[in-house]
């Protein structure tokens, strides 16, 4: 199974990853053989077993609705490359 | 109507998003925030999506939404899942949102709701959970020119249930009356306070139009929507124009639209340059939920009583009429407030504790835009008012007048009647010295009566009640006229 040059630059822009024609070639490659190898995984038989995404027997993980402090607004803008007036600044988001 | 709004069908399904009333968030222990809280001071590592944070779900969501599920007639799943829906936009910090995809908490439910008298069913498809994200604000820079965006974070992450109906809803009209019914229920079970115009109720409505027994047409989706009112406009609006596309040949294009209440119409939003693609996946961070039917029926054991049982019962148990009983059983506080102040009294009495509650109590409540619960009228002190006015002791202009102060005030009414001294005038003597002296002044409205204009007694009968500070009843202020002025002057 072969993933098509579109297809890697679509999954490309669904990641935000900028790639070159070069880039497009190499991960194709790369993709379709970890494809392969799931092609592969397939032919295991699993008849009778239910599905899971989950490794662990782990079920109704919850906690209490109670509040803890939050972590203070210096801190949460520490990390922020631009703020303005408490907030994050970003670049434009186009609306209408 | 134009002939053209009448040869299609609309059909709507409605999406809403309600914020739930917990006090932490989501997936972590920050308190939910006021629409006054600063930006970015209700937030920790979980809701800003730092790498390596854990969500840990809040029971008191899931229970909300089984709660809100059972409310409205839905199966609890006995197994449910979230998962990540992935898409990049400054106001996802984590990058995708977590949501309850293929496997809700709640499906396949219904509400009744009622328009013009009759009753028609909605068909619930599901309830599910999720999370809310950042809010944006869109500024520029007035020296540069620059456009920019302001991110905060406080509302990333709060509880949100998403209830979804199926395409059931045939006009503006019910889908109007689905609103408001779902509504009442969320606030009776105190899922959420679901007030449209602060945005801790949302809804999205999808409208197309179909010839009668046709496919479904394309659908439009319409956002922006805050009020009741804007959802039944943007409706309207959004047939007519479907209906027009139509009728001069062309199609409708799948597509959100968005409700702008200045122009009165929903206009195209700009879509994302390409198809949506969450590639939803179960959330690795967050194990599934088993429900056990212990824990649905210890919620379903918490539900109140509803709204339409509570009407029925209002109905039937204090012989009140559709209209007053639909009235009362608006919210929880209204009835609860109405059964108080009856107290087991007659269906006389439950009527005329209504009309406190739906004439005058709701005029000064209005006026103050303030909710019975918060008023300083408690119930007893309503029924104490009655008391005296069926007594006798006030007369029923007193009793609103009293009623005003305990408004205002908060004081009993027999307190309020003592200090004024409004209590009504039981010996007519003092009844009589006010009508020969009202009779003594007003020479032009007397020799009116007496020359036959039967109207002007109304005007000495208000002399009268002034004279008397509104203490006497007007039955016997004009008899007594009546009688004083037949007597020879």
């Amino acid at each position: 199974m072969s993933l098509t040059p579109d297809e890697v630059r679509h999954i490309a822009l669904l990641a935000r990853l900028g790639v070159s024609d070069e880039d497009v070639e190499r991960f194709s490659g790369q993709l379709s053989s970890i494809l392969d190898y799931f092609e592969e995984l397939k032919q295991v038989d699993t008849d009778g077993v239910p599905p899971t995404a989950y490794a662990l027997d782990l079920h109704n993980v919850l906690r209490a609705d109670e509040t803890a402090p939050c972590t203070s607004h210096a801190d949460i803008l520490a990390n922020a490359p631009a703020q303005e007036n408490g907030y994050f600044r970003v670049r434009a988001v186009l609306e209408e | 109507m134009t002939r053209t709004a009448t040869r299609y069908e609309t059909v709507i399904g409605v999406e809403v998003h309600a914020q739930l009333l917990t006090r932490s968030k989501m997936f972590c222990s920050c308190s939910q925030p006021t629409p006054e809280s600063p930006p970015n001071t209700h937030v920790d590592p979980t809701c800003l999506g730092m790498p390596g944070a854990m969500p840990v779900i809040n029971r008191l969501a899931v229970e909300l939404t089984i709660l809100s599920g059972l409310a409205l007639n839905c199966e609890i799943a006995a197994e449910a899942k979230f998962d990540r829906k992935n898409y990049h936009y400054p106001d996802l910090m984590k990058g995708y949102q977590i949501s309850e995809y293929d496997m809700p908490i709640c499906t396949n439910g219904w509400l009744d709701i009622e328009v013009d008298g009759q009753t028609k069913r909605i068909g619930i498809t599901r309830v599910h959970l999720e999370e809310d994200t950042a809010r944006l604000q869109h500024a520029k820079d007035p020296s540069t020119g620059e456009q920019y965006s302001l991110v905060d974070v406080n509302r990333s992450g709060v509880p949100l249930m998403e209830v979804v109906s199926e395409p059931d809803i045939r006009s503006a009209e019910e889908a109007r009356a689905y609103l408001q019914a779902l509504r009442r229920i969320l606030r009776y079970i105190g899922a959420s306070q679901a007030n449209m115009d602060e945005g801790n109720m949302r809804c999205e409505p999808n409208v197309s139009i179909r010839e009668p027994g046709a496919e479904f047409g394309q659908k439009v989706e319409l956002k922006n929507i805050n009020s009741f009112k804007h959802a039944f406009d943007a409706i309207k609006f959004e047939e007519k124009r479907q209906a027009e596309v139509l009728d001069s040949g062309g199609t409708v294009a799948q597509e959100t639209r968005g409700w702008r209440e200045d122009i009165g119409e929903a206009v195209p939003q700009r879509t994302k340059e390409f198809a949506e693609d969450y590639r939803y996946f179960p959330e690795p961070d967050l194990p599934p939920l088993l429900i056990s039917r212990e824990w649905v029926e210890e919620m379903r054991a918490r539900l109140p009583e509803l709204p339409d049982a509570k009407r029925a019962r209002f109905q039937e148990q204090y012989g009140l009429t559709a209209y007053d009983a639909r009235v009362l059983a608006e919210s929880t506080a209204r009835a609860d407030f109405f059964e108080a102040a009856t107290a087991g009294g007659s269906a006389e009495r439950a009527k005329t504790v209504s009309n406190w509650i739906t004439g005058d109590f709701a005029r000064l409540l209005n006026a103050e835009n303030a909710e019975i619960q918060n008023a300083r009228v408690t119930p007893e002190s309503l029924a104490a008012l009655i008391d005296l006015q069926e007594a006798g002791t006030i007369s029923g202009k007193t009793a609103k007048a009293v009623f005003e102060e305990m408004f205002a005030l908060g004081k009993a009414p027999g307190e309020i009647v003592k200090e004024k001294g409004l209590e009504q005038i039981t010996s007519s003597d003092e009844v009589v010295t006010s009508v020969e002296k009202v009779i003594a002044d007003n020479a032009k409205a007397v020799e009116d009566y007496r020359g036959g204009k039967e109207e002007a007694i109304k005007f000495l009968v208000g002399q009268v009640m002034r004279e008397t500070r509104g203490r006497a009843s007007p039955d016997v202020i004009t008899e007594l006229l009546k009688e004083k002025l037949a007597e020879k002057p």
